[in-house]
């Protein structure tokens, strides 16, 4: 075959031409890896500084992500230790805040401040580890789904359909009754439940840009299926992706709350639900301790809400057409 | 070596089976569109042919078929003595190393998180060319294609560059494998006027250079002249009319070709327009007239014209035409 050979020296124009071959090696090159990241890295940052909700959004997250870094040094008991009146020998229950307790104590004597910050911590690693869970099987699913078409698309379908049809937090109740009560259950049975949102999305994006050029130029000059679909197609959805991720740490930080607060969480870790729980158990609201229930809750709408804002914000700048 | 036969379409037919409505799947039909219906024509190396025709005549889904991009529901076609519906996955490798397509829209084709340089190498990287070979091969392709000036341009974004600059980058990926065959879709019809001829010239110099046999696809009879020998005229997914470019843009028999000649703009206030003897649009594919399928709209139409179907026969050494209107100059 003569593709592969040399044809400089066919004929004159050509050998002229061919005399001034670029010199390739001198011409400039940022190493792939190096020049990805920092394409990311400023796209990352770009959003942030351009729209006040992703920044807000940014903001709180980090907050809580410090916050759950340097809990160890930011608590002042033990989050679960039972505290004691040192001259009474008292139970130290339902002391309001201040100086000693900065968010008083609970009715069982425990530190409430301690409490909520350990409870970031749960409620990030739920929110995270289900959202990445979330949103990995529902991007798999959508670009073979879409890609593919056919019987697959069907089948990957109507498990979505299958899915979405399932009461979320009664599937995630019963799964964590069944499986026992663990955040790792409460993390499968949000991921369990939750890839046919983002799947959705990324089949239908997928489907548009399986018809684009670049995917048939792909095709004509050799690439296969799967690294048309991976490499191709794939880098085109992912900032989909990230928005999925940013609602779906919301919801699940929520779910684990909503199942925790109904007493179908992990009774060793402290979580906001835990707190709520347990507030609400001993009759908290009846006595006034807002100081007890209102921070978790609290805490609980800021990380839902960041995450919602970040999305918004990356959405109208990654996606200005979908501006009203 | 010149007067080998590159490539032979044989009866080449595809049509697109649509969605079946109620009706039709109690009637137990399947309605179905000709797109491109018994075509045949040979290509030999280093050989130019341009194919004109309407939007929605089928010779956009013909390149594609050229390129088993889509596969024909009839016929045949053979590329270098193979059968491209019988190749191995090998043989199809090396079928992808030989024959290229140039796209239309140089904004599309190129993957936007591709660097250029990505774009340019990917090629050479899923046909398993050894990689020592690389660098030349894409330097090579990037003097063909006059860009070997502009290598800052080469970590840049496709979105970083104008439509002259990616046309360019578009046929270098194209070259960059040294392929014996291409087709190009409407190469320059996304381009602004200016550029237009920037790329038609290194069209031209590239067939030449590398004795590349090149299927033009474009409903521009300007352009086709300007870069091919043979020309081939299409009307609802069938050959109307075929032979020398020359011929046919002076002395057009068939009368769709006539009316395209004569829709060519004439850059002058001074010229008089004659109104096209042509009326009426492309008629609904999916229910092609009876007979001659350009009857509806022909001047020249007479009761026997919507009774049979005129075959494609040699009128004159070289010259196709499907018309019983035409009668034979040999």
């Amino acid at each position: 075959m003569p593709q592969a050979t040399d044809t400089a020296g066919a004929r004159s124009v050509e050998q002229r031409a061919l005399a001034r071959l670029p010199d390739l090696a001198s011409a400039p090159r940022r190493s792939g890896l190096a020049a990805m990241a920092g394409r990311a890295f400023r796209a990352f940052w770009r959003v942030p500084s351009e729209n006040a909700y992703a920044a807000i959004g940014l903001v709180i997250y980090a907050l809580f992500v410090l916050t759950a870094i340097f809990a160890d040094q930011l608590i002042h008991y033990e989050p679960l230790e039972i505290l004691l009146n040192e001259e009474t020998y008292q139970l130290a229950r339902n002391l309001p805040a201040g100086s000693e307790h900065w968010l008083g104590t609970t009715y069982g004597g425990r530190d409430i401040y301690s409490q909520l910050v350990i409870g970031t911590r749960s409620a990030l690693a739920v929110g995270i580890t289900a959202a990445l869970c979330v949103v990995a099987i529902g991007t798999l699913v959508g670009l073979i789904s879409g890609y593919f078409g056919g019987w697959a698309d069907n089948l990957l379908m109507r498990l979505a359909d299958i899915a979405l049809g399932i009461p979320f937090l009664p599937f995630v109740i019963v799964l964590a009754s069944f499986l026992g009560a663990a955040q790792s259950n409460v993390v499968l049975g949000i991921a369990l439940l939750l890839w046919p949102n983002s799947a959705r999305v990324i089949r239908s994006q997928v489907m548009s840009l399986r018809e684009r050029a670049f995917v048939e130029a792909a095709r004509v000059t050799g690439a296969g299926q799967w690294r048309i679909l991976f490499v191709h197609i794939a880098p085109n959805v992912l900032s989909l992706a990230f928005l999925y991720t940013s609602v779906a740490v919301g919801w699940a930080i929520l779910t684990e709350a909503s199942v925790s607060f109904l007493g179908f969480g992990p009774s060793n870790t402290v979580s906001w639900g835990y707190m709520l729980q347990d507030a609400y158990a001993s009759q908290a609201m009846g006595r006034g301790q807002y100081n007890w229930f209102v921070p978790p809750g609290l805490c609980i709408v800021l990380v839902v809400m960041a995450g919602f804002f970040i999305s918004r914000g990356y959405e109208e700048v990654l996606f200005p057409k979908l501006k009203g | 070596m010149r007067d080998e036969i590159l490539l032979d379409v044989d009866n080449l037919s595809k049509s697109f089976t649509l969605t079946r409505s109620l009706g039709d799947v109690l009637r137990s039909r399947t309605p179905k569109v000709d797109a491109v219906s018994d075509i045949s024509f040979t290509l030999k190396r280093g050989e130019t042919i341009g194919i004109v025709g309407e939007s929605g005549c089928g010779k956009t889904t013909l390149g594609r078929m050229l390129l088993k991009l889509i596969e024909p529901t009839g016929g045949k076609i053979t590329f270098a003595g193979q059968d491209l519906s019988a190749l191995s996955h090998e043989e199809e490798l090396a079928f992808r190393r030989r024959a290229q397509l140039v796209f239309q829209n140089p904004f599309d084709a190129l993957n936007p998180h591709f660097t250029i340089r990505r774009s340019l190498y990917e090629p050479l990287f899923n046909t398993r060319v050894p990689e020592d070979k690389h660098d030349r091969m894409v330097a090579e392709a990037l003097v063909r294609v006059q860009l070997d000036g502009m290598m800052h341009l080469l970590d840049s974004y496709p979105h970083q560059l104008s439509g002259g600059q990616l046309q360019r980058v578009v046929l270098a990926r194209a070259l960059v494998l040294q392929p014996d065959f291409i087709v190009a879709d409407e190469p320059v019809s996304m381009l602004d006027v200016s550029v237009r001829a920037g790329i038609l010239n290194v069209l031209r110099e590239v067939r030449d250079t590398m004795g590349l046999a090149a299927v033009f696809i474009s409903h521009d009879l300007a352009l086709v002249r300007y870069v091919c020998e043979r020309t081939i005229t299409m009307y609802l997914g069938s050959v109307v009319e075929d032979g020398p470019t020359k011929d046919v843009v002076t002395n057009p028999l068939h009368p769709y070709t006539r009316a395209l000649v004569q829709a060519v703009p004439v850059p002058s206030v001074d010229q008089s327009h004659e109104p096209l003897p042509l009326t009426g649009g492309l008629p609904d594919a999916r229910n092609p007239p009876p007979g001659c399928r350009f009857s509806d709209r022909c001047p020249l139409a007479d009761d026997g014209c919507r009774l049979g179907r005129p075959a494609l026969r040699e009128v004159a050494p070289g010259r196709r035409v499907a018309c019983f209107k035409v009668p034979s100059l040999a």
